[in-house]
Formats: structure tokens, C-alpha cells, sequence
């Protein structure tokens, strides 16, 4: 293995923990406070519902990019 | 974890680690990895109206981030995918509707069935002969002169290369010219039609059919593969919210696995995005092979034994 790859590797390892951490205390704060009022809405007022679940898909998404992005950038940038 | 929308209790783990397979296939090859997600759903005892509709959902996220990497990366043509759009959503209804007649007919699930086997195996036997025969004569060309570098991977040629060009040379008014991609003018109605067949196959067979509209651009449209890919990504997110906003409103959504799932697939969808600037167009064409045969597979496997996954 060569010393670029091991680096990569290495990288890698630590976006992907610090990035598991992260997603753990999500499920824990942000989906289990949701988790009630999205059931509400489904039930209630469907079409509602359709367009916070795209709001909420498309916004989570752009944040995630960004917050990989960011460790990304922060974790490569510290070992160079 | 308990998912109140649709009923089930299902290990986000083994949400989170679908999403990141299906993440880096889809920042990979373009596709939205539906004919993984909607069996994988199934297995944890998710209903096939949820499975579809969540699955769709989870597309839409996990498209958006690979679109965002692509287009970073150049690889994004924004005026092809909103032409792009606008034919699949039409053809997505025409597949739709084409499902409610042969509902009505009594016989949906065995033609849908023998369609798709059909479709996937005749992809994967096209792209194997083609990719195959382009990596030969580049390995021909190559021991003349060699070329290196990562443009050099973007110029991408094709041994199906004078169809797409002679489609384009067809003077059908309007002519538009995609200058990201390389094309200098195409008629408008091509990219329609390219579109809307692919839209019709994924009304038709469910999912966002990338696995016929990447290959379509590549070989029908002329475009390189590198940007087929990311382009696709981008129509999918048009495409996949609409489909998504509909199955929503029919109660097929469950927006909180669509969200564990998204957590993994955002990671593997930059994975796979990022990768494809290490390979060549037909390298990534070859590796494509498989995808429709695995798709193959399961539709045999729910023909021959009545369980559909």
C-alpha cells in the first residue's frame, strides 16, 4: 500500500467516525421529535405532508453534502 | 427503531447501510438503485406501495447529493436535464397509464415481467459488445499514442459513435446545442423522445430507469459518459420529486426511513461520485453491466417462484 493510499485510507476512516457520530445523536434528537408530528400530518393532511417530506428530504440532503464537505476539507486540510 | 408512517420496526443500521450501497451506485452510474432499495424494503416486511413510494423519496436525497458532487466536477449539463425532465415526467404518466390497461386486461404482472427481462438483458448484452469493443481499439490507439491525464478520460469515444452522430446531423426544427456536453446541435424532439421512453419504463417498471436512460444519452444523444451521469442524477431529482409528491399524496411515503436510509446514501453517493473521475467512459460502461442483469434476476426469481420481493 502506498503512503498516499494508507493517507486516504486514514482520512477516510475518520470522516466516516466522526460522520457516525453525527448521524447517531440525528436519529436520537431530530427523527425522534419528528417522528410524532410527521405521523400526525400523514394522517391528517396528506398533501401537506407530501410537500414537507420533500422539503425535509431535499434539505437534508444539502446539508449533508455540505457538513461532508466540511469534514472533508477540515480532516485533509489538518493532514497536510 | 419503530417507523409510526407505515408500521414497521426496522434496524436504521440496516437502513443506513442500503442507502450507502445504493449511494455509491448511484453516484457511480447514474442510477437511482430502486431494483436494490424496493427488495430491501420488502425483506424488513415494508408494504410494496410503501416500498416504492419511500424508495422514490430516498432517490430524490440521495440524487441531490451526487448531483452537487457531479456538477463540482463538471459533469452536470443543466439545460439537457430540464429538457430531459420535461419528456420523462410525460412518459412516467404514458408508463403509468400503460400499467392501469394491462391491469384492466388482467395480465400486468407476467408482460411487465418478460418487458423488463427483455429490456435488461438486451442493455447489459449491448453495453458488454460495445464497451468491450471501444477499450480494444483505445488499447490499439494507445500503443500508437499514448494519452494521459484526466481529460483525456472525459473525451470520451464510443464504437456506437457514428449513430449518435448521424442522429444529430437530422435537421429537425427546433435544433438546440448543448455546449457543455460537447454537442454542437441536436433536435430538441431527440432529446424528447430519449426522454420520454425512459420516463415510460420507469412508469412502467417502477423506479427512476436510469439503467436505460444513461445508456440512451450515451449512445442515442452522443453525450459523454462522465456527464451522462451526472446529467441523469440531475433529472432524477426533477423526475423523483414529482413521483415522490405523488406517492405521497396516495399515503405511499414513509418520510422518516426515506431519511435514516438518505444518511448512508448521502456518504456513498460522494464515494460514487467522486470515483468516476478515476475511470474512463467505457471502463464505467463495462462496470455497468451487471446492474440490469442483477435487475434481470429478481424479476426471474418473483416470475418462477410467485414471491415478489
Amino acid at each position: 500500500m502506498t503512503k498516499e493510499t494508507a493517507r486516504t485510507l486514514r482520512d477516510f476512516s475518520i470522516e466516516l467516525a466522526i460522520y457516525a457520530l453525527l448521524v447517531v445523536a440525528y436519529f436520537f434528537l431530530v427523527l425522534h421529535l419528528l417522528g410524532d408530528w410527521l405521523y400526525q400530518l400523514e394522517s391528517q393532511h396528506r398533501y401537506v405532508y407530501a410537500g414537507v417530506a420533500i422539503l425535509l428530504i431535499i434539505g437534508q440532503a444539502v446539508l449533508l453534502e455540505s457538513l461532508t464537505t466540511f469534514l472533508i476539507r477540515m480532516i485533509r486540510g489538518r493532514s497536510e | 427503531m419503530f417507523f409510526p408512517i407505515s408500521g414497521p420496526h426496522i434496524s436504521p443500521i440496516y437502513l443506513v447501510i442500503v442507502g450507502f450501497v445504493i449511494g455509491i451506485l448511484g453516484g457511480f452510474f447514474g442510477v437511482g438503485g430502486s431494483f436494490i432499495a424496493g427488495p430491501a424494503l420488502r425483506l424488513v416486511g415494508l408494504d410494496w406501495n410503501f416500498a416504492v413510494g419511500t424508495d422514490l423519496a430516498h432517490i430524490v436525497g440521495k440524487s441531490v447529493v451526487a448531483a452537487k458532487r457531479h456538477r463540482a466536477l463538471g459533469n452536470v449539463d443543466l439545460r439537457l436535464g430540464l429538457v430531459m425532465a420535461v419528456g420523462t415526467i410525460a412518459g412516467a404518466e404514458g408508463g403509468a397509464q400503460l400499467i392501469q390497461m394491462l391491469k384492466r386486461a388482467g395480465n400486468v404482472n407476467f408482460v411487465v415481467s418478460i418487458v423488463s427481462i427483455v429490456v435488461y438483458l438486451s442493455i447489459s448484452a449491448f453495453m458488454l459488445w460495445e464497451s468491450r469493443k471501444t477499450l480494444k481499439s483505445q488499447r490499439r490507439r494507445s500503443s500508437k499514442a499514448k494519452v494521459k491525464g484526466l481529460t483525456a478520460k472525459k473525451k470520451d469515444k464510443s464504437a456506437f459513435g457514428h449513430v449518435s452522430r448521424a442522429i444529430q446531423r437530422l435537421k429537425i426544427w427546433p435544433m438546440i446545442a448543448l455546449p457543455t456536453s460537447g454537442v454542437k446541435g441536436i433536435s430538441l424532439w431527440v432529446i424528447l423522445l430519449v426522454a420520454f421512453v425512459g420516463g415510460l419504463f420507469s412508469g412502467f417498471l417502477g423506479g427512476g430507469a436510469g439503467y436505460i436512460r444513461m445508456p440512451s444519452m450515451v449512445y442515442v444523444l452522443g453525450i459523454p459518459t462522465h456527464l451522462a451521469v451526472g446529467t441523469d442524477l440531475f433529472e432524477i431529482i426533477i423526475s423523483a420529486s414529482y413521483g415522490t409528491l405523488s406517492h405521497a399524496v396516495k399515503g405511499n411515503v414513509d418520510i422518516l426511513i426515506a431519511l435514516v436510509m438518505h444518511t448512508g446514501a448521502a456518504i456513498g453517493a460522494q464515494i460514487g461520485a467522486i470515483s468516476t473521475q478515476y475511470f474512463a467512459g467505457p471502463k464505467i460502461r463495462l462496470a455497468f453491466v451487471p446492474l440490469p442483469l442483477i435487475g434481470a434476476a429478481i424479476v426471474i426469481y418473483t416470475l418462477v417462484s410467485g414471491h415478489k420481493l
